[in-house]
């Protein structure tokens, strides 16, 4: 599950940057940046990733979570701060579905 | 292919009329409610929920989502009202109103967004009410609800505009429906008499707003809210 979850991350990420044409997102690891540091995504790309990952979870792995979160603007605690972060975040909510 | 359009609370009144009338003009309607509908409509499916019910609604737009490929225009017609004294109003009666009225309001608009932020095109109609500007007597829980989604209408209008989604507000008058048949005439009579246009409203006024709303050239028309008969 942890796999396909993070496959379905990197997909969703690498569309995303199809528009926006970031160095940083070109090499997809669990360590990439993803919101709220200097490297990051803007707050409306994160929303495009967020609702894009969740739409992908429900039609890969017919799932149907939220990933949305209090936390979400927070440095430090955000589950989109990296794609380690939120693999995580969205592996606990499927697990938990 | 047709547009595709959600609208809530299609079993009856005016989300029943705003069904038909779609349908009729050759959209792909999917509408909800908490029963099932009397009978079957060509060209609509229907969905079982409560509007409130996070993981209903998320289900339920995805796997529209899923069948039809993408979402165009949403109704977010599905209310709710309750006349009373506040003072006589137990708290259960204003949670299930805010409930329908605003919860269900904000999900359906949040899942409707994730779509259309997607395919970078939506237009999404609230429904608020002339009882929030006319401070009506007797309909605090309701109005209260209602300003809630007005201002929520606003600000998500501005949250939403660079996806090319549009959110605006339609506020009916009265209009004859179940919503309205525990208004006394006197009431109503009085209520009728603050429009400037003093005549209970119609599905007609009603589509004539959200016609105008949904229109591809509307794209400059949004965070409004559209009152009738001459309410502001």
């Amino acid at each position: 599950m942890r796999d396909k979850i993070y496959s379905i991350i990197k997909e969703a990420l690498t569309e995303l940057n199809e528009e926006l044409d970031y160095d940083e997102l070109r090499d997809i690891t669990e360590n990439t940046a993803i919101f709220g540091g200097s490297d990051g995504i803007d707050s409306l790309s994160l929303v495009s990733l967020v609702t894009e990952v969740e739409s992908l979870i429900f039609d890969e792995l017919d799932k149907s979570i939220s990933l949305a979160d209090e936390k979400a603007m927070s440095m430090r605690n955000s589950p989109y701060r990296s794609v380690s972060a939120l693999l995580e975040f969205a592996l606990s909510k499927v697990e938990a579905e | 292919m047709a547009e595709v359009m959600v609208i809530t609370g299609t079993r009856k009144g005016i989300g029943r009329y705003l069904a038909e009338y779609y349908i009729g003009k050759g959209y792909q309607v999917i509408g909800c409610s908490r029963s099932e509908m009397d009978d079957e409509l060509e060209g609509y499916e229907h969905f079982c929920l409560d509007v409130a019910d996070e993981k209903a609604v998320q289900k339920m737009m995805r796997q529209v989502r899923k069948k039809y490929g993408r979402v165009d225009i949403l109704l977010n017609n599905a209310g709710i009202a309750s006349m009373n004294h506040i003072l006589l109003t137990p708290l259960s009666t204003v949670k299930q109103i805010f409930e329908t009225n605003f919860f269900g309001t904000f999900l359906f608009a949040r899942e409707a967004a994730k779509i259309m932020c997607k395919q970078k095109y939506g237009r999404i109609v609230n429904f608020a009410t002339v009882a929030a500007p006319l401070k009506l007597e007797g309909e605090a829980a309701y109005a209260a609800s209602k300003a809630a989604v007005d201002n929520f209408t606003q600000v998500m209008a501005k949250e939403v505009a660079p996806f090319n989604i549009t959110v605006n507000a339609l506020g009916p008058t009265p209009v004859a429906t179940d919503l309205i048949k525990g208004v006394s005439d006197d009431k109503m009579d009085d209520l009728i008499g603050t429009q400037a246009v003093k005549r209970l409203g119609t599905f007609e006024d009603i589509v004539n707003v959200t016609d105008f709303f949904i229109r591809e050239e509307s794209d400059f028309i949004t965070g409004q809210t559209l009152f009738l008969g001459g309410i502001s």
